[in-house]
C-alpha cells in the first residue's frame, strides 16, 4: 500500500524508540503515509496501524486528534495561514483574505481544479514574521504580502 | 525583515544575522561554526574537572535560571527531582512552542541548534539520562530536518553515542515530529505524544520526574532553558546570574510581535525595562500610542499599556502588575485595536485547542466563545460581562491541566482592564474604536466574521 521508500521513512523512526515502543512512530509514519497518498483514507490508517503493530483505533484517535492530518482528500497544494491574534496584528487576515479573493475559495474549499485547498492555522511560532502561511504542512513562507502571494500560487505549477 | 538585537547576549552571542527567513541562507548553525564560537567547551569542561552529576547541578542552582517555557520554574531544582540509580531515565526538550506570540525557540533550533543539544547533553549526564528527545512543533518540518542534521553531526563528532568524549558516558538523543495540537506543548500531554498516542495531559502528581516517558523517570525543560546551560557551565551560575537580576538569572529572549516597528527576538538581561525593549523594536508602528501589552504569550493577562511602561522584564515585576513573564512573548497592541475582537479571536483558539477531558474546560471555553462572539457582533446582553467572568472564574482550578487557567485568565482580564468597551458594545451594538481607526492599524477589519459590529 505504500512505497518503499516510504516504508523506508517509517523504519528510520521506529528505530529512534525502545524496541517494545514502535506505536511511538505512528505521528511520523502518518506523516509519511499522508505525503505519499495526499490524505489519510481508514484503509491507509488500518494498514499503518498494522505496520506498527498497534490497534487501527488508536491510530486513528492519533490521526483525528492533530490538526495537520487530512482525513479527507485535499488539493495539491494544501495553503493554511495563521490568524491568530499576533498575526493579525500584522496583517495574517488580509493576508488571508486575499488568497481567497485570489483563488475564489474560503476556508475549508478547495479550488474546482483540485488544485489548492486553504486552511485557516493557529500559531506556527513564527509570529515575528507575520504574515505566515504553511504549504504542504512542510514549506513555512514568511512575510507574505499581496506580492509574495502572487509568488507563491505562480509557483504552484 | 527578521530582527534579532541583544544586550549582553549569552544566547545569541556569535550568531550569524538572517536578513530574510530563507532556510539555504542561513549559515552559522553546523558543528564547526557553534565550535569556532566555544561550542562543546562546557560538556567537554565537565568531562576533564571531571564534575559530578551533584556538582553541575549545583552550577545550574547558582544560575537560578528559570524555566523559559512559562512557567519559570528553577531548573537546577527540577533537576534535583530526579531519583538516583534508576536505569532507564529520559531527558526531553519541548519545542512544540505553539503558545500564540512565541517565536524565539524557532530561532534557537534555526540558528543555533548544537546549543540546544550540547544542553540537553549536560542534563542527562546531570540526571543520569540514557536517551533523549525533543519535541519539535509540527509547523517546523523544515527545523526538524535541520535539527536532524545536526543530530548526525554531534553523533560523528562523539558528542552523542557510547562513551561520550571518552568519559564513559552513554547518550543518544533522537528528533519527534509534531503535528499540530497547541496542547501537546503541556508537559505531559507532550510525553502521551511521544508514546504515540492522543495528547491529552495526565493527571499530577505523580510528576515527569517520577512517572515520565513510558512510565520512567523524566526531565522536561524548554529549549531555550537547554541553550541556556553551555553558557552557565563555561562562564559559572553566578556570571549567568549576573547578567540578570536576583532570583531572576541570565538574559532571555523576548518574542515581540504586533504593532511595533521591527517585529522579531530581542535578548536583553532580565530586569530591563519594557520601554527600553520598546525603544529596541523601533518604537510604536505609525508613532502611534500603546493601548495594551501581553506580556508573555497569550495564556498570560493583558495589561494597559501605561502599567506595562513601570514594569521591568522579569518574572517578578510582571507578577507584581498583574501578569505572567510566561514564555516571554510580548503582543504588543495600539489604539486602533478593538479589544473584544482581539479577545474573540484568542478565545476561539482555546476552545478549538482544549482537549476535551475536563468537562470545565471543553464546556467553559465553548461558553466563553460564544459570549464574547455574540458581544462582538451586537447581540451581547448586559448580564454577559457578570456572566463571563463567573464562567471563565468556575474554569479556573478545576481542570486537569493549566489550559483551562489559560483561557480564563485573558477573559478576566480583557473584561477587567477594558470594560468599557465591553460595555460598549452592548449598549451600542457597536465597537468604541471607530472603523476607519481600526483600518488605519492593519487589524482585522475585513476579518469574515459577518455581521461583526466593526
Ligand atoms: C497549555 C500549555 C501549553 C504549553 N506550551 C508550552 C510550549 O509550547 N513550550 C514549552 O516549553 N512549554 C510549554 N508549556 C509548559 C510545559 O508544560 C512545561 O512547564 C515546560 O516545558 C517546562 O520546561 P521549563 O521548566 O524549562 O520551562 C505549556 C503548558 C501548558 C499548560
Ligand atoms: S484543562 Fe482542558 S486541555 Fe487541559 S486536560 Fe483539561 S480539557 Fe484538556
Ligand atoms: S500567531 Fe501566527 S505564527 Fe504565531
Amino acid at each position: 500500500m505504500l512505497s518503499e521508500a516510504t516504508l523506508k521513512n517509517i523504519d528510520r523512526e521506529v528505530a529512534k524508540y525502545p524496541a517494545d515502543q514502535k506505536q511511538s512512530a505512528v505521528m511520523a509514519a502518518l506523516h509519511f503515509a499522508q505525503a505519499e497518498k495526499g490524505w489519510l483514507s481508514r484503509d491507509l490508517i488500518g494498514y499503518v496501524a498494522q505496520y506498527l503493530g498497534m490497534p487501527e483505533m488508536a491510530a486513528y484517535e492519533v490521526a483525528t486528534f492533530y490538526n495537520m492530518y487530512d482525513l479527507k482528500p485535499v488539493g495539491k497544494y494544501k495553503i493554511t495561514v495563521c490568524t491568530n491574534l499576533p498575526c493579525a496584528l500584522s496583517g495574517g487576515v488580509h493576508a488571508a483574505d486575499y488568497v481567497k479573493q485570489k483563488l475564489g475559495i474560503d476556508f475549508n474549499e478547495t479550488t474546482p481544479d483540485g488544485k489548492f485547498t486553504l486552511k485557516e492555522g493557529e500559531c506556527m511560532g513564527a509570529c515575528g514574521d507575520a504574515p505566515v502561511m504553511l504549504v504542504n504542512n512542510v514549506h513555512m513562507r514568511s512575510f507574505m504580502t499581496p506580492e509574495e502571494i502572487d509568488k507563491l500560487i505562480a509557483e504552484c505549477k | 525583515m527578521a530582527i534579532l538585537e541583544a544586550i549582553n547576549p549569552a544566547l545569541t552571542a556569535g550568531w550569524h544575522q538572517p536578513d530574510a527567513w530563507h532556510m539555504d541562507r542561513d549559515s552559522g548553525w553546523r558543528l564547526k561554526d557553534y565550535e569556532a564560537r566555544g561550542g562543546y567547551q562546557a560538556l567537554k569542561k565537565v568531562f576533564t574537572d571531571k564534575l559530578s552529576q551533584d556538582q553541575v547541578i549545583a552550577e545550574v542552582k547558582a544560575s537560578v535560571l528559570r524555566g523559559r517555557g512559562g512557567a519559570g520554574f528553577p531548573t537546577g531544582l527540577k533537576w534535583s527531582f530526579m531519583p538516583k540509580g534508576a536505569p532507564e531515565k529520559y531527558i526531553v526538550c519541548n519545542t512544540d512552542e505553539g503558545e500564540p506570540g512565541t517565536f524565539k525557540d524557532r530561532d534557537l533550533m534555526r540558528l543555533d541548534p548544537h546549543a540546544v543539544i550540547e544542553g540537553m547533553i549536560i542534563a542527562a549526564f546531570a540526571v543520569g539520562a540514557v536517551r533523549g528527545y525533543n519535541y519539535i512543533h509540527g509547523e517546523i518540518y523544515e527545523l526538524y530536518q535541520r535539527f536532524e542534521e545536526a543530530l548526525a553531526e554531534a553523533r560523528a563528532a562523539g558528542y552523542l553515542g557510547n562513551n561520550i568524549l571518552g568519559s564513559g558516558f552513554d547518550f543518544d538523543l533522537f528528533a519527534h515530529q509534531g503535528y499540530g495540537a497547541y496542547i501537546c506543548g503541556e508537559e505531559s500531554a507532550l510525553l502521551e505524544s511521544i508514546e504515540g498516542k492522543k495528547g491529552q495531559p495526565r493527571f499530577k502528581p505523580p510528576f515527569p520526574a517520577q512517572v515520565g516517558l513510558y512510565g520512567k523517570p523524566t526531565t522536561i525543560n524548554n529549549t531555550e532553558t537547554f541553550a541556556s546551560i553551555p553558557y552557565i557551565l563555561r562562564q559559572g551560575g553566578q556570571a549567568f546570574l549576573d547578567l540578570g537580576k536576583a532570583n531572576n538569572g541570565g538574559t532571555k529572549l523576548f518574542s515581540v510581535s504586533g504593532h511595533v516597528n521591527k517585529p522579531g527576538n530581542y535578548e536583553v538581561p532580565m530586569g530591563t525595562p519594557f520601554a527600553k525593549l520598546l525603544e529596541m523594536c523601533g518604537g510604536m508602528r505609525g508613532g502611534r500610542k500603546l493601548k495594551a501589552v501581553i506580556p508573555g504569550g497569550s495564556s498570560a493577562p493583558v495589561l494597559p499599556g501605561h502599567i506595562m511602561m513601570d514594569c521591568t522584564l522579569d518574572y517578578d515585576s510582571i507578577a507584581k502588575a498583574g501578569s505572567m513573564l510566561g514564555s516571554g512573548a510580548v503582543i504588543v497592541m495600539d489604539e486602533t485595536v478593538c479589544m473584544v475582537k482581539s479577545l474573540e479571536r484568542l478565545s476561539w483558539f482555546y476552545y478549538e485547542e482544549s482537549c476535551g477531558q475536563c468537562t470545565p474546560c471543553r464546556e467553559g471555553t465553548g461558553w466563553l466563545y460564544k459570549l464574547i462572539h455574540r458581544i462582538e457582533h451586537g447581540q451581547g446582553r448586559p448580564e454577559d460581562l457578570d456572566l463571563l467572568d463567573d464562567v471563565a472564574k468556575k474554569i479556573m482550578g478545576r481542570t486537569i491541566c493549566a489550559l483551562g487557567d489559560a483561557a480564563a485568565l485573558p477573559v478576566i482580564s480583557f473584561v477587567k482592564h477594558f470594560r468599557s468597551e465591553f460595555e460598549y458594545h452592548i449598549e451600542h451594538k457597536q465597537c468604541l474604536v471607530p472603523p476607519d481607526v481600526q483600518k488605519a492599524g492593519s487589524t482585522f477589519h475585513t476579518r469574515l466574521m459577518a455581521g461583526a459590529t466593526c
